[in-house]
């Protein structure tokens, strides 16, 4: 099943500058493109292009200088339940245990339900997240996939329709973060959000997403927009396709030609190819 | 039990081994055994002390003090350092004034304290509310302004009020700072309770060690100093008690 939904959001010719002391400094430059009902996007780049400030903007957290971040038609005005984040740094509240965790947002005003059914939840989550025998733990036990499991189950828990993820497992050895990208497409297959991760790795974005919008060293801008051709459910046996390893060749060449351009922006180089 | 034995003996050793370094001094020769009276002395001058001439009041007294310094004191750092920690402006302005007083010893403002508070027990007790405060005031700013953002990002994604996000995020946050900042205070206390009995005082272990130092009583002095040192250290492992059971949660309490 491909993306074929009503566009929920639309970056609208965005375009975010910072105030520097030497004057306005681009970071987003004039971005267009749509994420539609069930799509998952993910956005690629060279590290610190601007990828990351591109979905703050989504989440709420930064408002762009011109043009407009739209979310079901009305522009994004702040934070809100309906977008779930997740972040590499994970999140996870250490003061509290991991059902704790998990219960945090239903306990809000935003999104509180009674008792018994935040139970019923926690108890759902901890199990598909495998953390069942640690919901008493606070995160200080767990390790690092294990706390982004439980960051997952957080965000899944006060039922978001976007999920938001900015490079979640950059983090995580290799192992654990393959684990963690089967895991995203196990729950993804059973509760569909929308979805936009932000990813340096060319490989995640081929194997988790339906759209792969690759972005140009700073300030971003979309340098193309490829679709994946890979429906839902998928296994790890795509990585072996031939489709698989074409598409990676193409994309890893734009991105590569854009971390270069990157390198020149930070050390100008004094002669030229 | 055996483990219990051997644990309480493990404990016990440092103190047994200054007793024991105690007597040697005494016994060495190389000091005027008139300076240095001996351990048992001074037990006698104790229970003296504490039967005849009621030692608890004075310890009593001086605990007091520092409980009402310490309170009050950190009940104004908390807020003032929370608001200086977390608005980095308030920061920039703010952190060089409380390092200016902060860097006072409080003894050198018992001059001023007295033209401004007399001699009775209110004198006392600012000079403690004055060293507690800058101490925690510091611990608190310092800690806050360490405040993880990521944290309040999460509860405001979650849907979190503000409100919220005050409660159910800073708070907590806050509190291992409050805990640390008590225990700073209750030391940097202690050690200006000496200073602040010197005003005057007609109890306390300050003044007793104060008045005991007139009459050349060195037994009586150490009986003091002792005494200080072992509520201090009752009081500490008390706040560190509380530290382990409300924040299990910190990476470097319990395991």
């Amino acid at each position: 099943m491909s993306a074929s939904g009503l566009p929920r959001v639309r970056f609208d010719h965005v375009t975010l500058a910072f105030d520097t002391p030497k004057g306005l400094l681009p970071v987003v430059e004039d971005v267009s493109y749509d994420i539609r009902e069930g799509d998952f996007v993910a956005v690629i780049g060279p590290s610190g292009c601007g990828k990351t400030t591109m979905m703050n903007m989504l989440a709420g957290f930064q408002a762009p200088t011109a043009g407009r971040v739209l979310l079901d038609g009305r522009p994004v005005t702040g934070p809100g339940p309906d977008r779930g984040v997740m972040f590499q740094e994970y999140g996870v509240f250490p003061w509290l245990t991991v059902e704790e965790n998990i219960a945090f947002g239903l306990t809000l005003k935003a999104n509180r339900v009674p008792a018994r059914e935040r139970a019923e939840i926690c108890r759902r989550y901890l199990d598909l997240m495998g953390l069942a025998a640690f919901a008493q733990s606070y995160p200080k036990h767990l390790s690092g996939g294990m706390r982004q499991r439980l960051a997952l189950a957080r965000a899944y828990a006060v039922r978001p329709q976007f999920l938001l993820m900015d490079e979640p497992f950059g983090a995580l050895d290799a192992q654990t973060r393959s684990n963690m990208q089967n895991l995203l497409l196990e729950i993804l297959a059973v509760e569909r959000k929308t979805v936009m991760l932000i990813t340096h790795s060319v490989e995640e974005a081929i194997y988790l997403a339906s759209r792969i919008v690759i972005v140009t060293a700073r300030p971003a801008r979309v340098r193309e927009i490829v679709e994946v051709p890979f429906g839902y459910p998928r296994d790890e046996a795509i990585h072996e396709r031939p489709e698989f390893g074409e598409l990676r060749s193409h994309i890893r060449d734009l991105v590569m030609d854009e971390y270069r351009a990157q390198q020149g922006q930070v050390r100008p180089v004094p002669f030229s190819e | 039990m055996k483990d219990g034995l051997r644990r309480s003996l493990l404990v016990l050793s440092p103190w047994l081994a200054l007793v024991a370094v105690w007597y040697a001094v005494r016994l060495s020769g190389l000091v005027n055994p008139a300076l240095v009276p001996a351990p048992h002395a001074v037990a006698a001058r104790f229970a003296d002390l504490l039967w005849n001439q009621g030692l608890l009041t004075d310890v009593a007294v001086s605990t007091r003090r520092v409980f009402v310094g310490v309170a009050v004191g950190i009940a104004l750092a908390v807020p003032v350092g929370f608001l200086i920690g977390w608005f980095r402006t308030a920061r920039h302005f703010a952190d060089p004034v409380v390092n200016f007083f902060r860097a006072l010893p409080p003894i050198a403002l018992i001059p001023l304290v007295i033209v401004y508070f007399g001699v009775d027990e209110p004198a006392k007790i600012v000079i403690l509310i004055y060293a507690s405060f800058f101490s925690g005031v510091i611990v608190m700013m310092e800690g806050v302004a360490q405040t993880n953002p990521l944290f309040v990002r999460v509860a405001r994604t979650l849907g979190a009020t503000p409100t919220e996000v005050f409660g159910r995020v800073i708070v907590p946050l806050t509190v291992p700072h409050i805990l640390t900042a008590l225990r700073v205070a209750l030391g940097v206390s202690w050690a200006t309770l000496v200073a602040s009995e010197l005003v005057a005082a007609q109890r306390g272990l300050g003044s007793m060690i104060q008045n005991a130092s007139t009459y050349f009583l060195l037994d009586v002095i150490y009986v003091g100093i002792i005494c200080i040192g072992v509520v201090a250290l009752l009081m500490d492992l008390a706040l560190r008690r509380l530290s382990a059971r409300f924040l299990a949660w910190q990476e470097r309490a319990g395991s």
